[in-house]
């Protein structure tokens, strides 16, 4: 039988090449270039001082636009991709991990980077953490936990502390909340870190471990919701009154119960890298599938490899 | 396929041999006893078989003629009065005689490959053939596996067919040109997406449609692909369409449940105008409904479901070798129009095994890796593209203005970024839209089987081409006025079918889903949508089978006389 086959599609009209530009040319990225839509956040949301500190990454780690792609799913801080003169990707509610994955696992030449909240990570995208996390897919994934769910103006969410007056619960927020840190150590994350938006160079610090560490490394850090749940964190913040406390210096990164156990000190609790470990990524265990598949069938082009299997169906 | 021709018993003596073309051969039993290995014995044998697990003779007794054979473990199965007198049955201890033949006891396997030696007897079926097809199977395991499975089968093959009247012998068929390669539904669609040069993929286990992760997940590695296996049906598509993104045409798919689930990424990716392939093994529904049985009723859900308005391509192939052909057609569709395209397949075609002739691999595979080459500039929804048509930058890929695109699922203006203005959502659903209208243009007019004009037209689409067809040619061979049309772009439509309906008096959309309230199937009513032609009526059945070529044969008649009692306006 002969079936209409459309050819392959002469790729756009609407693309001009131009030659490459050698690394050694270019200027590390300033801010002015890194930044396109001005954000939609309230004056004051906490997620303003994540997106500086992520220009500020992009430039002291001389990061490419083309190089890293900023994604994200569905929330007042997931609108980060727009802010970004990057490749990005605003995707659909909770799924953002998955998709990551998929760009992740396809081209171990880009850096992946995802930003969202705690409803996006938590509850709704809740299960795509944990596995992302067991898989330990290279990509930094950055929660900025506000406690509320701020775009739908003022819902109970998955980290909203018991007790919480929220239009969904007038009388108190009565559920347990997740502790993210816990989640993502029980799930099997190879790096945990905490931080708060309050403390910039903290923030800087925890992105930049995020990001040399092979793994999934993930990152919760407290981003104040200024017009829902303001005054959420204070008593994290030194300049409200609050404390700042580090990881101790006698914490052992590669002790999982001891990570637990800094987990669960009430709030404001520590921050720092909880938890550390040395596991082989996804990206690599495929890629030594491949290698070992490939040995077998060296030398053959595509289509002599296929064929193989044909002339076993004859 | 039809059903044998068989020809009355000899009177007595030895058993007469009747030349038959062809044979319909049901096999029944519980589950675990490998009645699938039998089939697929036989059908790598014949090269071509269709396929349907059943699990009690009884269910399935009215599909064998009259007169016809039934051959059954007199160990196990009392057969009813009433049947002995309208069926040929023929009882061999076939439990006790393995249990004979190799040890063990009758709950251990061999039975089926007992059987297979009664059947390889009765029909003269090629045993050095059977043999090495058998070998095979066992023969990568224990060697007394494979030991034993030969002894059962020669105990079934000698086991004396004295009692029985008659046994048959094929006619040799037609030579076909070419070489001929024989693999299941399921296996060319997915040896299709290496053809066609798709490199990644994401599911989650369903019935029917794991065997095509189960290949894709152990051939891809060869050409540095991968498929992951997900958490769930939504993560799936999400990382194909991450892959897609990242710039190489990736692949999801599922089962009626599972394309459910998917429907809010397929219209992220209709929004997003990222090309995708999903695939769909119909299976019956609605919820779980029936794994393991056919039906044809994800047609609307493939070309509908999901939010907002979603134009995607829908694409089901008719057979076998069109899984091929089609998982190329899909990928290269995909890329060209920046859009999802469903590929509806279903559990028949899935799982039926049919020889096909070899396609040319060197001139069919394609390479579709990404161009990452740095570009001036770039908009990812560009309005003004000349052709209608935009695609994306993949991520890697320099533009030299430093103004990047983002993709998205809110509506957006030409580089991405959200609006709310009345003017861009008109102009981007127009462009989402009107990228279909030209693919519509731009496909191929479908050929009408059987004279162009007439009384009957008969419809159809996925699986039901086969037995359509030999439904044509039985009517017409009766003198009746029936020509048929096969259907494979489902969304959009071809062009021309307005004019090809018009050449007959009635058109009756075989379909296997329920008629509905209104009395028409999905097909049907896309059908009646699109042309408003009162005379398109549907011919459907849910039993979870095929079509029988004697179903659609009795429900035109019916159609026909109860349209004679009540003439139609047209």
């Amino acid at each position: 039988m002969s079936s209409p086959v459309t050819d392959i599609p002469v790729r756009g009209g609407n693309i001009t090449a131009v030659p490459p530009l050698p690394d050694s040319e270019r200027k590390p990225l300033t801010k002015k270039e890194m930044s396109a839509d001005h954000p939609t956040w309230c004056p004051g949301c906490g997620d303003f001082s994540v997106l500086a500190l992520y220009f500020k990454l992009i430039e002291k780690r001389k990061l490419w636009h083309e190089k890293i792609t900023t994604i994200a799913g569905i929330g007042c801080s997931s609108r980060f991709p727009y802010f970004v003169q990057a490749h990005g990707v605003h995707y659909i509610h909770g799924r953002a991990l998955p998709f990551a994955s998929g760009v992740s696992l396809s081209r171990p030449d880009l850096h992946v980077f995802v930003f969202g909240g705690d409803g996006d990570a938590f509850s709704i995208g809740g299960n795509h953490f944990n596995h992302t996390a067991r898989k330990n897919i290279k990509m930094t994934y950055v929660v900025m936990d506000n406690w509320v769910y701020g775009l739908t103006k003022k819902q109970t969410s998955p980290t909203s502390p018991p007790g919480f007056k929220s239009k969904t619960d007038t009388w108190g927020a009565v559920d347990q909340p997740i502790n993210p840190m816990k989640q993502a150590i029980a799930a099997g994350a190879t790096f945990v870190a905490r931080t708060t938006h309050t403390n910039p160079n903290h923030v800087l610090q925890m992105m930049e471990a995020a990001m040399d560490h092979d793994g999934f490394g993930f990152i919760e850090c407290l981003s104040e919701c200024v017009e829902f749940y303001p005054g959420a964190f204070d008593s994290s913040n030194p300049r409200k009154g609050g404390a700042f406390n580090l990881v101790p210096e006698t914490h052992d990164v590669t002790d999982e119960i001891a990570a637990y156990k800094l987990a669960d000190e009430p709030f404001p609790g520590r921050f720092g890298i909880f938890y550390k470990a040395d596991r082989p990524t996804k990206n690599k265990l495929e890629a030594g599938i491949n290698a070992k598949a490939q040995e077998k069938v060296k030398g053959l082009k595509h289509w002599q490899i296929l064929q193989q299997n044909f002339d076993r169906m004859k | 396929m039809s059903e044998a021709t068989m020809t009355a018993p000899a009177s007595g003596g030895r058993p007469k041999v009747s030349k038959i073309s062809e044979a319909v051969i049901r096999i029944a039993g519980n589950s675990q006893d490998g009645i699938q290995a039998i089939g697929g014995f036989l059908a790598r044998l014949a090269g071509r078989s269709e396929q349907e697990v059943m699990t009690s003779y009884e269910d399935h007794i009215k599909s064998l003629r009259k007169g016809g054979i039934v051959l059954f473990d007199s160990d196990h199965v009392q057969p009813k009065p009433e049947w002995q007198q309208e069926y040929r049955h023929l009882g061999v201890a076939i439990s006790s005689m393995t249990v004979e033949a190799i040890g063990g006891t009758g709950k251990d396997k061999g039975k089926n490959m007992f059987v297979l030696g009664l059947v390889a007897k009765m029909f003269d079926l090629n045993v050095p053939k059977l043999e090495k097809l058998i070998g095979e199977r066992f023969g990568g395991k224990d060697e007394s596996i494979l030991n034993n499975a030969l002894t059962a089968f020669h105990a079934g093959y000698s086991h004396s067919l004295d009692n029985v009247l008659e046994t048959f012998r094929f006619v040799e068929g037609q030579k076909r040109a070419g070489h001929q390669v024989v693999m299941t539904g399921n296996e060319a669609l997915g040896y299709g997406l290496i053809a066609a040069g798709v490199r990644f993929g994401a599911g989650y286990p369903i019935t029917p449609w794991s065997d095509i992760m189960e290949l894709l997940r152990r051939e891809l590695p060869k050409y540095g692909g991968t498929f992951v296996q997900c958490e769930d049906e939504i993560a799936s598509i999400s990382m194909a369409l991450g892959a897609s993104y990242a710039g190489r045409v990736a692949v999801t798919g599922s089962s009626g449940p599972g394309i459910s689930l998917k429907t809010e990424a397929l219209g992220y990716a209709v929004m997003a105008e990222l090309p995708l392939v999903v695939i769909d093994v119909q299976r019956g529904g609605p919820s779980t409904g029936m794994p393991t049985s056919v039906e044809q009723s994800d047609l609307n859900i493939a070309c509908f479901g999901g939010h907002g308005d979603s134009p995607r391509v829908v694409l089901a192939p008719a057979n076998v070798e069109d899984c091929f052909y089609t998982a190329i057609e899909a990928v290269n569709i995909a890329r060209k129009y920046s859009v999802p395209v469903v590929i509806l397949t279903d559990q028949a075609i899935a799982t039926r095994i049919e020889a096909c002739e070899e396609p040319n691999l060197e001139k069919v595979c394609q390479d579709i890796s990404p161009d990452l080459t740095p570009i001036a500039d770039f908009k990812p929804y560009d309005l003004s593209a000349s052709d209608g048509l935009t695609h994306h930058a993949p991520p890697g890929k320099r533009i030299a203005s430093g103004k990047y695109p983002v993709v998205t699922g809110l509506e957006h203006d030409e580089m991405g970024h959200p609006t709310g203005s009345p003017k861009l959502h008109l102009a981007m659903n127009a462009k989402r839209r009107n990228k279909l209208r030209k693919l519509a243009s731009e496909l191929p007019v479908p050929q009408v089987y059987g004279p162009p004009e007439g009384n009957v037209l008969l419809v159809g689409w996925g699986s039901n081409q086969g037995p359509i067809r030999e439904a044509v040619d039985r009517a017409r061979a009766a003198g009746d006025s029936v020509s048929s049309l096969h259907i494979r772009y489902i969304n959009p439509l071809p062009p021309g079918l307005e004019n090809i309906f018009s050449g007959f008096n009635r058109v009756f959309v075989v379909e296997l889903n329920d008629e509905g309230i209104y009395g028409y199937g999905q097909l049907a009513g896309l059908l009646r949508a699109r042309y408003c032609d009162a005379k398109i009526q549907g011919i459907n059945k849910t039993d979870g089978l095929t079509f029988k070529v004697k179903e659609i044969l009795e429900q035109t008649r019916a159609r026909l006389a109860a349209a004679k009692a009540q003439p139609a306006t047209a």
